[in-house]
């Protein structure tokens, strides 16, 4: 370690020997943490968008169904209210919202047109904090009440339907004894969804209404649970399904496996993209190193005739190498942090709007870098560059000293 | 008093291709300390090789060499590499500094290596640079000194530390006259005050007419060892 500072000085001077060389290999390196770093970060972004949005669009973290009701989400396959055990669990701290919901096929009609939907009768306050509703309802207003007589209708369906504001429409769907079971209901909100499929696809009644409709009494055919984070804790999913054995209790993953899936995928393209871009920079690295051993072959040769250990000179060419991955990560990583800064109201794709809707994407993105992301973005490129350095810094250790003074 | 140098029946053999080359046969030698003596003879002869083969640079194919009585064929790399760092200086003809350090860095280098303090090594260095005429010329790289003053902090990196033997492979081969013999009058200097054994390779007739002891080779054997007082 003493020797150390004379390493670093060494270092540093052999690495401005040639200004030009090592300001492009350090430019190629700053572009490539830049790039690592935003990617990850515009990746996490728009893959925590994905998830936050598909658990805020009705998800939630946690669901309690009937038997059946995931296989075949019809009235027969419904659920009793919260029990006094069921309720125990839902008042535990992990626990930041639930509600209990009706959820049915049904067909909505305006005097125009018909559509297929499903229909879904719920408690107003409670979805405050657990799902999309609440805040999506930008014309008109929010359901009151449970038994508020109102209906939210999703804006594209309302141009679909030819209806809007103030209009009424007609619900259809099937009751407890499977009968029509149909009911006028006046829009009293328009709201906004992403993706479209939301404001197509969905109807949102009070619940009361919709059970006196369909002649439910209390039961209901979900419970939504929002939890405290996203990553449930390990006993959670287990404590509700001791509390309603009776009944299919599943957390978001299970529901929604293709999100899970899209997660990993993303974290590992984002390995396979950082991989790529660190292979690409890292022949630059070992090409520059190269030369610039090659050029000093008779300096290592003094170096060991003065004494130098070859261990010595591996380091020299180490610390090398270091020093250059470590401006480059410092560079990279404040030209990524500025660019991320700069992004911070959202990159706005909306030019590509269908598309990214397709795939569950919001329009506008929101870089969002972790510091886990941080940490292995930095972690991947220094250590593969030392280690990519090696073979440079083996081979300036290995020369025989005379072979290397009597070169010309 | 153990010699400072010897070397008992060295052979050096270059292997190019299907032919063998020796550069050395047979070298018996014994350099004593505080010795002044030059290698000298034709291109070829065996002379910068036997001063590699001193200095632990190369290796023999045959015999020993020892350096103050350790046996130089008994150790590896690294331990070759700290006896050269203990004791031995080496002055080479050209590229003898490393150029991004300035003459101080230079002369401080080997004392860095072994661990001296920060302000001993500076102020051995600066006593040295004043020993050798460099007085103000410190804080300059390589590239800003001539060639003489270059050869100066060489002889000083060499001797700063306090070595038994300096091995000086044609020092004055890039100098002109006057600089070469500013040069050796400095060696002399420096074996009388210091006691270092000093063992230049040459075909100079200056740095001969310097030497104590003048050991002539040819075809890599020994033809004339003369002692001159």
């Amino acid at each position: 370690m003493t020797r150390l500072p004379l390493l670093v000085r060494l270092a540093w001077r052999n690495l401005w020997r040639h200004p030009l060389r090592t300001s492009l290999i350090l430019f190629a390196f700053v572009l490539g943490v830049w790039s690592i770093v935003v990617l990850a970060a515009y990746g996490r972004g728009a893959m925590e968008q994905q998830i936050e949005q598909s658990i805020r669009n009705l998800t939630a973290h946690i669901q309690i169904h009937a038997p059946g009701y995931r296989d075949d989400p019809v009235i027969d396959h419904r659920l009793p209210p919260p029990g006094p055990s069921l309720r125990a669990v839902l008042a535990e701290p992990q626990v930041s919202a639930w509600a209990a919901r009706v959820r049915v096929p049904a067909v909505v009609a305006s005097e125009r047109e018909s559509a297929g939907v499903t229909l879904i009768g719920i408690e107003p306050a409670r979805e405050r904090g657990l799902s999309f509703i609440a805040e999506a309802v930008h014309d008109g207003r929010y359901l009151e009440s449970d038994d508020d007589p109102g209906l939210l209708l999703g804006r594209k369906l309302a141009e679909r339907l030819e209806t809007g504001l103030g209009r009424r429409v007609v619900v259809m769907s099937q009751d407890v004894h499977n009968q029509i079971a149909d009911r006028g209901f006046r829009v009293v909100g328009i709201f906004d969804g992403s993706p479209e499929a939301m404001e197509t696809g969905y109807l949102f009644v009070g619940r009361a209404t919709l059970q006196q409709m369909l002649k439910l009494g209390d039961d209901v055919s979900e419970i939504a649970i929002m939890t405290q984070a996203r990553k449930l804790p390990a006993d959670l999913v287990g404590r509700f399904r001791q509390a309603t054995p009776e009944n299919d209790v599943q957390s978001w993953t299970a529901l929604e496996p293709l999100l899970e899936l899209t997660e990993e995928l993303s974290d590992r393209l984002l390995m396979i993209w950082s991989l790529v871009i660190f292979t690409a920079m890292s022949f630059g690295l070992v090409n520059t190193l190269l030369m610039a051993v090659f050029e000093r072959i008779r300096e290592f040769g003094l170096f060991q005739a003065l004494g130098m250990p070859p261990r010595l000179i591996l380091g020299m060419v180490l610390v090398e190498s270091v020093i250059l991955l470590l401006l480059a990560l410092v560079v990279g990583n404040l030209l990524a942090g500025a660019t991320l800064w700069s992004l911070k109201g959202g990159i706005d794709l909306s030019a590509f709007a269908e598309g990214m809707e397709m795939f569950g994407y919001s329009p506008i993105i929101y870089p969002m870098l972790t510091t886990a992301d941080f940490v292995t973005a930095n972690a991947l490129v220094f250590t593969l560059g030392v280690l990519a350095c090696l073979y440079p810094a083996w081979r300036a250790a290995r020369y025989v000293p005379v072979e290397a003074i009597t070169r010309i | 008093m153990e010699p400072t140098v010897v070397c008992s029946g060295v052979s050096k053999i270059y292997q190019q291709e299907a032919v063998a080359v020796h550069a050395l046969t047979d070298i018996d030698l014994e350099i004593p300390k505080k010795d002044f003596a030059c290698l000298s003879g034709p291109s070829g002869s065996g002379k910068s090789t036997l001063l590699n083969l001193i200095g632990g640079l190369d290796a023999p194919t045959r015999g020993e060499i020892r350096v103050d009585g350790i046996a130089l064929n008994t150790l590896d790399k690294g331990a070759l590499a700290q006896l050269r760092l203990r004791r031995i200086g080496f002055v080479f003809q050209a590229y003898n500094l490393i150029p991004v350090l300035t003459a101080r860095e230079n002369i401080e280098f080997v004392m860095q290596l072994q661990g001296v303090p920060a302000k001993e090594r500076t102020d051995k260095a600066m006593e040295i640079i004043q020993e050798v005429g460099l007085d103000g010329l410190e804080n300059r790289r390589p590239g800003e000194l001539s060639g003489g003053q270059q050869q100066r902090v060489a002889v000083a990196r060499a001797i700063v530390s306090e070595p038994s033997l300096v091995l000086a492979d044609e020092p004055t081969a890039n100098l002109d006259s006057k600089t070469a013999q500013a040069l050796m009058e400095l060696l002399v200097h420096m074996n009388t005050e210091h006691n270092v054994t000093f063992i230049f390779s040459t075909h100079d007739k200056l740095v001969m007419d310097f030497s104590r002891r003048l050991i002539k080779l040819h075809d890599g054997r020994i033809v004339e060892d003369v002692r001159r007082e």
